[in-house]
């Protein structure tokens, strides 16, 4: 390697900053040109002069945000490789939610991954993240500690059919982060068997509309404002985490409180939630995954930008690798609702 | 093993009374002795394994895993046995390990050296709510928003009796009481208590209004010195004794010296104190007795325990609560003269003619530390369970101690970076609790040891530096804060704001519901209540 990747990419107040491309990667703040891993509202700002990313990812954050969030836009699809000032820039799935994607730099023979945010488990509503071979692998760590061990799903979801069985006459709210988690959540139910209504807070129902446009079958949908009280009995409710706990969520009969998110394998943080039904179910990586995808990139070296970074920055030196947190502030903050 | 594990889960995260109720009621119906007789001795805090300690888990652990990924994990979910669970490293495949009493029979009988094998071959065969039950049990203290009296509530719903009924046999009965879930199922007799050496519900004295004073006649009360030690009762016949605190928890391992010394029949309520060359120490000295699992003959000799009486329930196997109080007292002065051990004291009478005097030996009994005030009690009064109104008050010097629970704390600066240190408590203002105010001092070093093994173990919450430590009516720690005064406040939400506040003594023992109300505070400053409030819905924390 002739570089330095430290000329290739490197922290600023703003983001991750590529001078050679003369693009940010996720930057924080209003930028001239940005690169965008996935839609999540802390990744994706709006403000920005252009904006290259996947077509989902575009298409979301103009739902979102609204369709001026930016000045001009290109889209990026997956494995075209796309070259500014140099640097050649390819776009690879991430499997965190629609249209996430990780990042490849290639500049001058040093090849740097930005992971964004990202999963290693099946996910049907999104492409599947596959490790990149690179000289530097940008990771996040939002579940980096051993105590994070994600389980299968698909038991969680059994938890939850369980429950409406137990008590058919309450109603089931299910805090679920609206972009990814939620249509996840959705489809991962109707994967059980489940092919009963599922009604949706309104915050959902735009994001919800637009997987299904794109062709992930989510089954029999509707609001859940405008429902008559009574038929809300047993019934199953989806809505961001944060309604959970207010006025909203008084208008149904005696409900059970559910959220899905990998903190719920913590006690505190899913009491803390108002969860008396915690299902773990994260569209990030868990340790075990953190730990087995950084040897997979072949990558000599690990930034980490943010999440439990001590502990991963830790392990990876304990391993012989050259590790580093980048001590990015502002990633995770729309994840401490409970969208993990 | 599956099922309490499955039950301490679902109680964990059921926010709603009956409903932790109906999980207990169920599982007890459901699942055959001995397992349910030791679930319940776990949820009442009645087991203890002393081999099984968290230094023994921690070694285990540090065997399994990297010291600083485990130090990472363990502050960040604040839990040892939590941490554990989820960090063992997963095993292929589940294997059985026996039921939940073959597993305590085991804790108790494996011999001390082969414990940390056995332990870890039960945690590879468990799943992780099953090694995080394995672990909760051995280490106590469940943590799950249940207090010993809902859990034995729940077991008298299995024989459809009061809660009081099980309540008197419970001291009577020990784990995993056959006999107790015999009688409940109509298969047996109600297991005798008049036999057995059982706590009694105590008579509790309310704080005295002094207007009210004027009201009262002198003649009809005597006065006693209301000492800063621990309430307790304690039962005893010949060979044997038993130290019950005011809540009814067994508390004679923590004083041996004390149970050893007392040569009496019959049931004395009293103050237990430390006495130093004749002279009772302030609380901080009986302070280094509680909470101690194992009491050196170093602590005994520094600290030794007395008990002042002060009433006599039962002399012998005979019932004197209808009796007045002077007649108990003149059986009691007859058994602590008989008994003839300095350990057991009679509570000195206090000779007033007239509330002034009474209120200026009051008011002179501020140079001793170990008062706290007087008690005033009707002559004629008989011993009546609970808090009566009129027979018994209690007079507190000090107008500026207050009740607090602990809500919030900070790591603090300096040499104590590494502790939480500061600390908001609040008063309930209703059914909430509103912060009144914050403390960084008044506390030993090993208290803030304390203190801050507290917040770690029972934090619920994170903004930043700061942890939201559980409190609520369930469960959640006492301060006894002193202030220099009260000032109204616009920058509290409660509206008052104290001067100088500093963490007085911490009320291991006192339950949380019993700490003071914004009402006691407001009265002290003579304010008005602020015109409006807001009101934020209540959250059922667990406990
Ligand atoms: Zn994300």
């Amino acid at each position: 390697m002739s570089v330095r990747p430290e000329d290739l990419l490197h922290p600023r107040p703003e983001g991750l900053y590529c001078p050679p491309g003369n693009f940010f990667i996720d930057p924080l703040q209003p930028v001239g040109r940005a690169l965008v891993t996935h839609a999540h509202s802390d990744h994706a700002r709006p403000g920005h002069g252009a904006v290259l990313a996947t077509r989902e990812t575009l298409d979301i954050m103009a739902i979102r945000l609204g369709a001026d969030f930016c000045g001009t836009r290109q889209i990026a699809p997956y494995g075209e490789t796309i070259v500014e000032g140099g640097v050649a820039i390819r776009f690879e799935p991430a499997g965190h939610v629609l249209g996430s994607a990780q990042i490849l730099l290639e500049w001058r023979g040093c090849r740097i991954v930005v992971s964004g945010d990202y999963k290693r488990q099946a996910d049907p509503t999104t492409p599947a993240f596959a490790p990149i071979s690179c000289d530097v692998f940008v990771t996040e760590a939002t579940f980096g500690l051993p105590v994070f061990r994600h389980p299968d799903p698909a038991a969680e979801i059994a938890k939850l059919l369980a429950s409406l069985r137990r008590f058919p006459e309450r109603a089931h709210l299910v805090g679920a982060y609206s972009l990814g988690k939620a249509q996840r959540v959705i489809r991962l139910i109707r994967d059980a068997g489940y092919d009963a209504p599922i009604h949706l807070h309104g915050a959902l129902e735009k994001v919800t509309r637009y997987y299904t446009e794109r062709g992930i079958p989510l089954g029999d949908l509707r609001p859940a404002t405008g429902a008559a009280r009574a038929d809300l009995a047993g019934a199953l409710v989806l809505c961001p985490p944060a309604s959970l706990a207010d006025l909203w969520s008084r208008r149904f009969p005696d409900p059970v409180t559910a959220v899905a998110s990998g903190w719920m394998r913590i006690k505190a943080r899913a009491r803390q939630n108002g969860a008396e039904l915690p299902l773990v179910i994260s569209d990030h990586a868990d340790w075990p995954d953190l730990t087995a995808t950084l040897p997979q990139t072949g990558a000599g070296q690990i930034w980490v930008t943010h999440g439990q970074e001590d502990a991963l920055v830790h392990w990876c030196q304990a391993g012989g690798w050259a590790a580093r947190p980048l001590r990015l502030v502002g990633y995770g903050d729309e994840d401490a609702g409970g969208a993990a | 093993m599956r099922a309490f594990a499955e039950l301490i889960d679902r109680l964990a995260f059921e926010p709603r009374r009956n409903a932790k109720l109906a999980l207990m009621t169920d599982y007890f119906r459901a699942t055959p002795d001995p397992d349910r007789g030791y679930a319940l001795a776990a949820l009442c805090g009645a087991l203890d394994f002393p081999a099984a300690k968290p230094a023994l888990l921690k070694a285990l652990i540090a065997e399994r895993a990297d010291p600083v990924l485990f130090a990472l994990a363990y502050d960040y979910v604040g839990d040892l046995s939590e941490t554990i669970a989820l960090m063992w490293p997963a095993q292929p495949a589940e294997a059985e390990t026996g039921r939940l009493g073959a597993i305590v029979a085991a804790l108790g009988e494996t011999h001390r050296a082969a414990l940390p094998a056995r332990i870890a071959a039960w945690l590879d065969a468990l799943d992780e709510q099953g090694r995080w039950a394995l672990l909760k049990l051995m280490t106590g203290g469940l943590r799950i928003g249940v207090s010993a009296a809902l859990a034995r509530q729940a077991v008298a719903a299995l024989g459809g009796v009061a809660a009081a009924e099980v309540e008197e046999v419970w001291h009577a009965i020990a784990p995993p009481y056959p006999a107790l879930f015999a009688w409940l199922e109509g298969r047996g007799p109600r297991p005798d208590a008049a036999d057995a050496l059982t706590f009694r519900a105590p008579m509790l004295a309310h704080p005295l209004d002094e207007a009210e004073l004027a009201a009262l006649d002198p003649a009809d009360f005597i006065a006693e010195w209301k000492w800063d030690g621990i309430r307790v009762q304690a039962a005893a016949r010949p060979g044997e004794t038993r130290l019950f605190s005011r809540s009814g928890d067994e508390i004679t391992a923590a004083f041996p010296d004390l149970a050893a010394g007392l040569g009496f029949d019959g049931v004395i309520d009293g103050e237990l104190v430390v006495i130093h060359d004749e002279t009772v120490a302030p609380f901080s000295a009986v302070q280094q007795r509680l909470n101690r699992k194992q009491v050196g003959a170093r602590l005994l000799a520094a600290f030794p325990a007395h008990l002042i009486a002060y009433d006599l329930l039962f002399a012998g196997g005979e019932d004197l609560r209808a009796l007045p109080l002077l007649a108990r007292r003149a059986r009691l002065e007859a058994l602590v003269t008989a008994a003839g051990t300095a350990r057991l004291r009679l509570s000195p009478l206090i000779p007033f003619a007239d509330w002034p005097e009474l209120a200026a030996r009051r008011a002179d009994s501020a140079a001793d530390p170990a008062i706290e005030g007087v008690m005033l009690k009707r002559r004629d009064s008989p011993y009546l369970a609970g808090r009566p109104w009129g027979p018994w008050f209690k007079w507190k010097r000090a107008p500026d101690l207050v009740d607090c629970v602990l809500m919030y704390a900070q790591r603090g600066h300096g040499k104590r970076s590494s502790f939480y240190s500061d600390f908001t408590f609040g008063v309930w203002d209703g059914e909430r609790l509103v912060p009144v105010g914050k403390a960084y001092f008044g506390f030993t070093d090993a208290e803030l040891a304390e203190l801050d093994q507290f917040v770690r173990r029972n934090t619920i919450n994170r903004f930043g530096p700061v942890r939201e430590v559980a409190h609520g009516a369930g469960g959640g720690l006492v301060l006894e804060i002193a202030y220099e005064g009260l000032q109204v406040s616009t920058r509290h939400r409660s509206g008052i704001a104290m001067r100088f506040p500093r963490i007085h003594r911490i009320r291991w023992d006192k339950p949380a519901a019993e700490a003071d109300r914004i009402e006691t505070l407001r009265e002290r400053l003579g304010a008005a209540p602020p015109p409006s409030r807001r009101t934020v819905p209540a959250r059922d924390d667990g406990g």
